[in-house]
C-alpha cells in the first residue's frame, strides 16, 4: 500500500476531525475519545454533508446537515437509515499519522 | 401518460389514502389537494388532547410540508372548492385557481350540527371540528370564566373536560337521560357522569336549551324548564352531518352523504367520495378506523384493483378523557333474544356488560377496566362460541383455561390475528414481526414502522405490553422520556443531579448517573454541555467537541457546506460605514448571495470555511462583533424607530431594544432567543410572537413572552406592565434566566411557560421581588464570562485548527 503522510495525532483534536484535501475530495480524519483514528469520505450518503463537522460520539459521527449517524469503523450509516461511504485505510506509526488512497497508489504505479 | 388526481379535502382518510397509493402505484398520478383549512394533514383525532393542553400542535402533524414537497403533490392551503364542473372535468376554489382532474376524490368530511335556538351564531358559540375552533377555546379558556357544551357525547365530553383543564368553569348540556347513551347503557353512562362530576364539570341531563342570549355576545344559556346558565363560551357538540354540499351541487346523487359504491365510486365513474361525507351501503361513519377502511379501498381502486371493495365492520368507541377509562362495542340493545352477562363493583367504580346472542357476543360495554376490550373484540369478530366459558367469560382472558393472573398473560395469549390498533387496523403479529425483525425497541419506532399506535393513541398500553413480551426488560415504558438513548433519565432529572451533586464536567456526569455509552451522543452531548456552562459559568471549561458545528465555528452551515455569516447590528441600527465594510468583504471575497433577515440583520452566505477568519477581521475592523445566528442564545432585538422618529411612539423603543442586546448578549439559552422591542400598540417590531417582546405604552412597558412565529404560531402572553427602563430589563432578564434555569435543551420559552405554566413564571418574576433580583444577580455573574466576542477571538488565532485543511495530498506535485 502506498502510505501518504498527513499529520500527527496531535493535530485532531479528541472527538473531532480534521480533513485532508486529496484530488479526490476531502477525506475526514476522526480520533475518538481513546485515540483511535478513522478516516473516511467526507461526504454523507445521505446528502452529501460534511461529515467532518459533526459531534464525535463513539467510534461514530453525527452528520452536521441531517443528524444520519455514520459508523467511523465500517462507514455505514446506523440506525434506520442506509447508505455507507467509502473507508479508507489509516497507519498511526508513533504520532505520525498515514492514510492510503487506492486510486492515488494506482496512478502512482 | 400521468393522470390528473384532484383531492377536496385534506384530512385523515385522503391522507391515508395517499399513503396507500404511493406505495401500489408512485408514479401513476400528479395528484393535487384543495384544502380549506390552511395547513397540512394532521391527526383530528388527537385535537382534545390538544385542547386540554397534553399536546402541542405540532405534536399530531401527519404529514408535514416536506412530505407533500418530497412526493411531488400540489397543495392548495385554504382552498375551498366552489364548484365542480362536470362536463369540463374541472374543480374551482374561492381563490379562483381551477384544475383539470382526471379522478376526482372527495373527502370533505363533516359540518357540526348547530341547533337552530334563538342566539345560535352570537360571538362566543363555537363548534368543535378543526384546529381553529380549538385554539378559539384555548383563547376563550384563557378568562377562567364559565363555558357551555351542549352535547354529552363522545365530542362533548372531551370539548368539556378540555376546557376543564384549561381552567375554565364547565356545564355539560345533555337533552337524553344519560350521557354518551349511543355508546353507554344507562348504568355505564351513570357512572362516567359521577366521574365527570368528580372533575368539577356540572352536568345537566335532559336539558332542552330553548335559547342563548346576550348583548352583542354570549351571556347565558337558557333551558326549556326557566333554568338560566351564566357563560361566555357556548360549544355545540351535538353531532355532525356529512357535508355533501359540493357534490349535490355537481349533481352527484347523494342521500345522507354522497352515495358510493363499495369502491367508493359514486354514480359518476370518475368521482370517488371517502371519508365522513361517504355513505355506503346505506351508513356513514364518523370513527377513524372505517374511514381508513375506505382510504385503502378507494387507493386500490385507483391503482387500478377494481376488486377492493369496502366491508363494514363495528368500530370499538373509546373516550380520550385522561384517567377515564371506557370501551363500547356492537349492540348492546336489550331484546328478547339476548342474554346478558353483567359485572358491578360500585367501590372500584367497574362495570362490565357482554350482550349475547346464541352464545356469542355482539355486544360489549366496559367501564372503569378496559384490559380485556381487544379480547371481547376479537370473540366478537370471530363469532366464537362462548358457551364453555361462559361462567368466566366476564372476568377476561386471564380466568380462562387457568391460565395464572399475570397482567401481561392477557396480552401474551391474544392470538396472532388479534386486532391491537383499531384505528388503523394493526393486527398484534404484525407488531410483534416488526419488533423482531427490525429490532424495534422505542414505541416511536413501533408507531413509524407499524402505525400501531399512532392515532388515537388509545392502545399505547397494550403496544408497550406487546414490547415487553417481545423484547423483554430491554424496554422499559417510563412516564419519563429519557434525554437519550445513552440514558435512563430525563432533562429535568439530569438537570437537577448536576447541582446535587455538583457535577461540573461532562465525564463527571456520564460517571456519577452511569451514562450507557463511552462519551454520549450528538443528542446528549450538547444539552449537557449547556446545562454545565449555565449552572457553572465560572468553573466549567466549554467543551468545543460537544457543541454543533454552528455554534463551534461561530456561523451557520449550509446544504453545500459553505457558512454564512451575520454581524450584530444592535437593535437593527447601521450606518454607511458599517454597510461599507461589509460591501467591501463582499466583494473581497466574492460572497455569492446578501440577504436581510426576519431579524433586521444582513446575512452573507455561502462563504468557504477557510475564509470565515478573514472575514471576521475584515468585519472586526469596522467594529462589528459576532450576531450569534447560530447560536441556542441571545439572538436580535428587533425594533421600531420609537419615539425619536415616529409620531405614534410612546417610548424610545430602539433606545430600550440595543440596551437589552448590549446586556445580554453572549449568553447561551436552551433553546434560540428571539426579542423585539415595539414603540406602541401598532406593534411594527411584531413584539407579539416573540420568545420576549416589549410594547411601550405611555404610561410604561408591556412585558410579554412565550410567543411563537415558526412550527407554531403563538401570541405572546402578557408577563406585567413596569414602569421604568430599568425595571423592564431587570424582568426581561430575570425571566431570561428563570428559562435558562429550567429549560430543556433546545426547548423554546413559549414550550418551557406551557411546561411551568404562566401562573407561576408571573408569581416568581413578577410578584417576587427577591426570587427577580437572585435571578437578575445569577445572570449578571454568568454574563462575565460569556460576553467575549468569538469572532476576535478567532481572529487572534482560537481554534485554527478548525479553519484549515490538516494537509492536502496527490495533487500535482505527489502526481509528476
Amino acid at each position: 500500500m502506498n502510505w501518504i503522510s498527513i499529520g500527527s495525532l496531535s493535530d485532531i483534536p479528541r472527538r473531532g476531525a480534521r480533513c485532508v484535501a486529496t484530488p479526490e475530495g476531502k477525506v475526514a480524519v476522526f480520533r475518538t475519545q481513546d485515540d483511535q483514528v478513522y478516516a473516511i469520505d467526507d461526504h454523507c450518503p445521505h446528502r452529501g454533508g460534511p461529515l467532518s463537522q459533526g459531534i464525535v460520539h463513539g467510534t461514530a459521527v453525527t452528520c452536521p446537515l441531517h443528524n444520519w449517524v455514520i459508523s467511523l469503523e465500517t462507514g455505514k450509516a446506523l440506525g434506520a437509515d442506509e447508505g455507507a461511504v467509502r473507508t479508507i485505510p489509516v497507519k498511526i506509526d508513533g504520532e505520525r499519522l498515514f492514510i492510503a488512497l487506492e486510486a492515488l497508489a494506482s496512478r502512482a504505479a | 401518460m400521468t393522470e390528473k388526481l384532484v383531492i377536496i379535502g385534506n384530512g385523515m382518510a385522503p391522507g391515508r389514502m395517499l399513503e396507500h397509493l404511493l406505495e401500489k402505484a408512485p408514479d401513476r398520478y400528479q395528484v393535487t389537494i384543495f384544502n380549506a383549512e390552511p395547513r397540512v394533514n394532521y391527526d383530528r383525532i388527537m385535537l382534545s388532547p390538544v385542547l386540554s393542553g397534553e399536546k402541542a400542535y405540532e405534536e399530531i402533524i401527519i404529514h408535514g410540508d416536506g412530505w407533500y414537497i418530497k412526493h411531488g403533490i400540489t397543495l392548495y392551503k385554504g382552498h375551498k372548492i366552489v364548484a365542480i364542473d362536470r362536463q369540463a372535468k374541472t374543480v374551482t376554489s374561492d381563490h379562483g385557481v381551477t384544475e383539470p382532474y382526471d379522478k376526482l376524490v372527495i373527502a370533505t368530511g363533516s359540518v357540526p350540527f348547530i341547533i337552530p335556538v334563538p342566539g345560535h351564531n352570537l360571538p362566543g358559540v363555537l363548534t368543535y371540528r378543526d384546529l381553529d375552533d380549538v385554539r378559539a377555546m384555548m383563547l376563550a379558556a384563557q378568562s377562567r370564566a364559565k363555558a357551555v357544551v351542549i352535547g354529552g357525547g363522545l365530542l362533548g365530553l372531551e370539548a368539556a373536560a378540555g376546557l376543564n383543564a384549561q381552567g375554565m368553569d364547565v356545564t355539560v348540556l345533555h337533552v337524553m337521560p344519560t350521557l354518551m347513551e349511543r355508546q353507554l347503557d344507562p348504568a355505564a353512562g351513570y357512572l362516567l357522569q359521577r366521574a365527570v362530576e368528580e372533575r368539577g364539570i356540572k352536568v345537566i341531563t335532559k336539558a332542552n336549551t330553548q335559547a342563548i342570549t346576550g348583548n352583542g355576545k354570549v351571556e347565558q344559556v337558557e333551558l326549556a324548564d326557566g333554568t338560566i346558565i351564566p357563560a361566555t363560551l357556548v360549544v355545540m357538540a351535538v353531532g355532525i352531518r356529512p357535508n355533501a354540499a359540493i357534490a349535490k351541487e355537481a349533481g352527484i346523487a347523494i342521500n345522507r352523504g354522497i352515495v358510493v359504491d363499495a369502491g367508493m365510486r359514486s354514480n359518476d365513474p370518475d368521482i370517488y367520495a371517502i371519508g365522513e361525507c361517504a355513505e355506503v351501503n346505506g351508513m356513514v361513519y364518523g370513527l377513524v378506523a372505517p374511514l381508513y377502511e375506505m382510504a385503502r379501498v378507494a387507493a386500490s381502486q385507483l391503482a387500478g384493483d377494481g376488486a377492493a371493495a369496502f366491508v363494514h365492520s363495528d368500530t370499538p368507541t373509546k373516550l380520550k378523557v385522561t384517567g377515564i377509562e371506557l370501551f363500547s362495542l356492537g349492540d348492546f340493545a336489550d331484546g328478547d333474544d339476548r342474554q346478558e352477562i353483567v359485572l358491578r363493583d360500585a367501590s372500584a367504580g367497574v362495570y362490565k356488560r357482554l350482550v349475547l346472542k346464541d352464545d356469542r357476543i355482539i355486544g360489549t360495554v366496559l367501564y372503569g377496566e378496559t384490559a380485556d376490550g381487544a379480547w371481547f373484540n376479537d370473540l366478537k369478530k370471530k363469532q366464537t362460541d362462548i358457551s364453555e366459558m361462559r361462567d368466566t367469560l366476564i372476568f377476561g382472558q386471564s380466568y380462562q383455561g387457568g391460565a395464572p393472573l399475570d397482567p401481561m398473560a392477557a396480552v401474551a395469549a391474544l392470538p396472532d390475528d388479534a386486532e391491537i390498533c383499531g384505528c388503523n387496523g394493526v393486527c398484534k403479529s404484525k407488531i410483534t414481526t416488526a419488533i423482531t425483525a427490525k429490532g424495534l425497541t422505542s414505541l416511536d419506532d413501533v408507531r413509524a414502522h407499524t402505525k400501531a399506535s399512532a392515532s388515537c393513541g388509545s392502545c399505547t398500553g397494550l403496544v408497550e405490553k406487546l414490547m415487553v413480551l417481545t423484547i423483554g426488560d430491554t424496554y422499559n415504558p417510563a412516564a419519563v422520556q429519557p434525554m437519550c438513548s445513552c440514558t435512563t433519565l430525563g432533562h429535568d432529572e439530569v438537570r437537577r443531579l448536576i447541582k446535587a451533586k455538583h457535577l461540573k464536567t461532562i465525564p463527571a456526569v456520564m460517571q456519577e448517573l452511569e451514562w450507557q455509552t463511552s462519551c454520549g451522543c450528538a443528542k446528549c452531548r450538547p444539552a449537557l454541555n449547556y446545562y454545565l456552562v449555565c449552572d457553572w459559568p465560572d468553573d466549567y471549561a466549554d467543551d468545543y467537541q460537544s457543541r454543533f458545528i454552528n455554534e463551534r465555528v461561530h456561523a451557520n452551515i449550509q446544504k453545500d457546506g459553505t457558512y454564512s455569516v451575520v454581524p450584530r447590528m444592535w437593535g437593527g441600527v447601521t450606518n454607511a460605514a458599517e454597510l461599507r465594510a461589509i460591501a467591501d468583504v463582499v466583494d473581497k471575497f466574492e460572497i455569492p448571495m446578501v440577504k436581510v433577515t426576519g431579524g433586521q440583520r444582513i446575512d452573507m452566505l455561502g462563504i468557504r470555511k477557510e475564509d470565515l477568519p478573514a472575514v471576521w477581521a475584515d468585519l472586526g475592523q469596522a467594529g462589528f462583533v459576532s450576531g450569534h445566528a447560530y447560536a441556542k442564545g441571545l439572538r436580535t432585538v428587533k425594533t421600531c424607530v420609537g419615539s425619536d422618529w415616529c409620531r405614534f411612539g410612546t417610548q424610545d423603543s430602539t433606545g430600550l431594544g440595543i440596551r437589552i442586546e448590549k446586556f445580554m448578549w453572549g449568553s447561551w439559552t436552551p433553546a434560540k432567543v428571539k426579542m423585539a422591542v415595539s414603540g406602541c400598540p401598532r406593534n411594527c417590531a411584531e413584539a407579539t410572537c416573540k420568545d420576549v417582546g416589549v410594547i411601550c405604552v405611555d404610561s410604561g412597558y408591556e412585558i410579554h413572552f412565550a410567543g411563537a412565529a415558526g412550527l407554531d404560531i403563538k401570541g405572546t402572553e402578557v408577563l406585567g406592565l413596569v414602569k421604568t427602563e430599568d425595571e423592564a430589563l431587570e424582568h426581561i432578564v430575570a425571566l431570561t434566566q428563570m428559562y435558562r434555569e429550567q429549560g430543556r435543551y433546545l426547548e423554546r420559552i413559549y414550550k418551557w411557560a406551557k411546561r411551568i405554566g404562566i401562573p407561576e413564571i408571573k408569581r416568581q418574576i413578577m410578584d417576587d421581588g427577591d426570587k427577580r433580583k437572585a435571578y437578575y444577580d445569577r445572570f449578571i455573574f454568568s454574563q462575565k464570562f460569556a460576553q467575549v466576542d468569538p469572532w476576535s477571538e478567532r481572529v487572534s488565532g482560537k481554534d485554527k485548527h478548525e479553519f484549515r485543511p490538516m494537509a492536502s495530498v496527490g495533487f500535482a506535485q505527489a502526481a509528476e
